[in-house]
């Protein structure tokens, strides 16, 4: 899923200055289960920034929409119906979600209320961590099935750097060195060889790299 | 002779190598880098530049090499894969070959998280092991990365680095393999403090037939205090034995006791059978390295 982060009130706050009425828009899908931009976290920020526009004697007029996710056309649509009188949106929605609903009432200003983080998964209750750097070009076949793009804070593909000490990441001893997960796994199931091979550098023309990505597909189009 | 070196002069020679390290500034002088030139090129048969060392910006390598060579040292860059890509690598390697370098140490690179920048973007487009096969596929086939023909190659030694005390410790001969196989000529180990460990390794890189296929030059580094021995066991991928400790804590004169120690490890690093040298690491402390040089008994350099 994508993991994001409410960005600090006071951030939020200063983006709405100039407004007396806003739509605060959440997303069902990813940031719901990341617990950063659903229902519930909607109902949260709008009671805060009502309560701080509050005591700034500058009400803030906050209309709450939660819809099942922000990054497809036809349910941003729903939004619709609930805009009147309001002079912007602020989303809860990832960056897709943003801009999604940006493209549609593009008369409006949207705000971003989140920092989209990264793909990953909850690894504990409260703790997420990244999983995929959609690289465009997935190599986990030959990894025993962990990302070192996303997971080694060099991206390396030929085996942990030097900083690599006790399973952990010279960067933070919060992260493991995703090479010697790779490799305690590849020697688990007896597949050590693969880390042999010399890879050669990755084509990063499919990653972010080779500008912003589009995939068409015929037999996918009405 | 691929490239001419003196550093791969003296390995083909199968003479016990000595090379140095010198860290540029954090400035537009190159005195300090002039003057540093100056007292290790008769102690030392190339003197390692390093590369933005730790990612704190500095005087840039290939720029410090052209002072080491009007010096009349025999530099070695250290080229990182963190700050640039296959464009601006390939470019600064023929560069630094068209002013005179003949000696490139291809590294990964410490993260940015380490130095002044802590905000900057990394680049990472290549690792390593991909720089020397670069660094090879230019040389040897006059071919870049992208299978272009390049018509005058960059003759250049191909050095790299391992730390045979980092995790895990299995996969340490591997990646020196993998080093060599991608063309590697010669190799400057992690400093060297826990020499058993490091014979472990030896070990390990003799049953491979590695010492055969690549130059193993041991790294060693001069401590003055105990602190200093202290604070290098907080950092990633070092070992220091807690006895060495204690030792610079009772010394009476610590410095004299670091430089000392240090030369006993290289007398201890010289009879590990595929040990072809030492690279001294006296960053900070540059004016000490004639003395070790002299008493671990490798002086005059060939």
């Amino acid at each position: 899923m994508i993991v994001g982060e409410r960005k600090p009130v006071e951030s939020i706050l200063a983006m709405l200055a100039p407004h007396g009425k806003v739509l605060l828009a959440g997303c069902g899908t990813c940031v719901t289960v990341c617990l950063a931009g659903g229902e519930k976290e909607v109902g949260v920020l709008a009671a805060a920034l009502r309560l701080a526009r509050q005591a700034e004697g500058k009400p803030l007029e906050v209309v709450e929409a939660t819809i099942e996710r922000q990054c497809e056309h036809e349910f941003v649509e729903e939004l619709a119906a609930k805009l009147a009188g309001a002079e912007a949106i602020l989303s809860l929605g990832c960056g897709a979600g943003v801009q999604t609903i940006a493209e549609r009432y593009a008369d409006l200003p949207v705000y971003p209320g989140l920092n989209t983080s990264f793909i990953g998964i909850p690894v504990k209750h409260g703790d997420w961590a990244e999983r995929c750097a959609a690289c465009g070009d997935c190599i986990l076949d030959s990894t025993g099935g962990i990302c070192p793009i996303a997971r080694c804070s060099k991206s390396l593909l030929n085996g942990p750097c030097g900083g690599s000490a006790e399973g952990k990441c010279e960067v933070s001893e919060d992260t493991d060195c995703a090479w010697q997960l790779i490799f305690d796994r590849l020697k688990a199931q007896r597949r050590l060889e693969l880390l042999a091979e010399v890879r050669p550098p990755k084509d990063w023309s499919r990653h972010r790299d080779g500008g912003p990505r589009r995939i068409v597909r015929e037999d996918a189009a009405l | 002779m691929i490239s001419g070196s003196r550093l791969e002069r003296v390995l083909a020679s199968g003479n016990f190598a000595v090379t140095s390290e010198l860290g540029p500034p954090k400035s537009a002088s190159a005195k300090g880098v002039t003057k540093h030139a100056a007292m290790l090129k008769d102690c030392s048969d190339g003197q390692n530049l390093t590369d933005n060392q730790t990612a704190i910006v500095r005087l840039s390598s290939i720029a410090a090499a052209v002072h080491v060579l009007a010096a009349g040292g025999d530099p070695i860059i250290q080229m990182t894969c963190r700050d640039r890509n296959r464009i601006a690598l390939q470019s600064d390697l023929l560069g630094a070959a068209s002013l005179g370098v003949k000696t490139v140490l291809c590294l990964t690179g410490d993260h940015q998280s380490f130095g002044n920048h802590g905000t900057a973007k990394n680049v990472f487009d290549l690792d390593s092991i991909q720089l020397i096969a670069a660094v090879k596929g230019l040389r040897d086939d006059k071919r870049f990365l992208c299978g272009e023909e390049c018509k005058v190659e960059p003759k250049l030694f191909i050095g790299c680095a391992e730390n045979p005390f980092a995790d895990p410790f299995e996969f340490r001969v591997m990646r020196l393999e993998k080093k060599a196989r991608a063309g590697a000529d010669f190799v400057q180990t992690q400093a060297v403090f826990d020499v058993p460990r490091f014979a472990q390794w030896m070990e390990g890189v003799r049953s491979a037939g590695l010492h055969k296929r690549i130059h193993i030059l041991g790294g060693v580094i001069p401590v003055k205090s105990a602190a200093a021995l202290k604070y290098m066991a907080t950092v990633p991928g070092m070992r220091i034995p807690a006895q060495l400790v204690k030792r610079m804590e009772g010394a009476a004169d610590p410095e004299q006791e670091g430089v000392a120690l240090c030369v006993e490890i290289i007398q201890q690093l010289r009879q590990i059978e595929g040990v072809a040298g030492v690279h001294i690491m006296a960053v900070y402390w540059e004016t000490i390295v004639p003395e070790i040089v002299a008493r671990a008994g490798l002086l005059p350099r060939p």
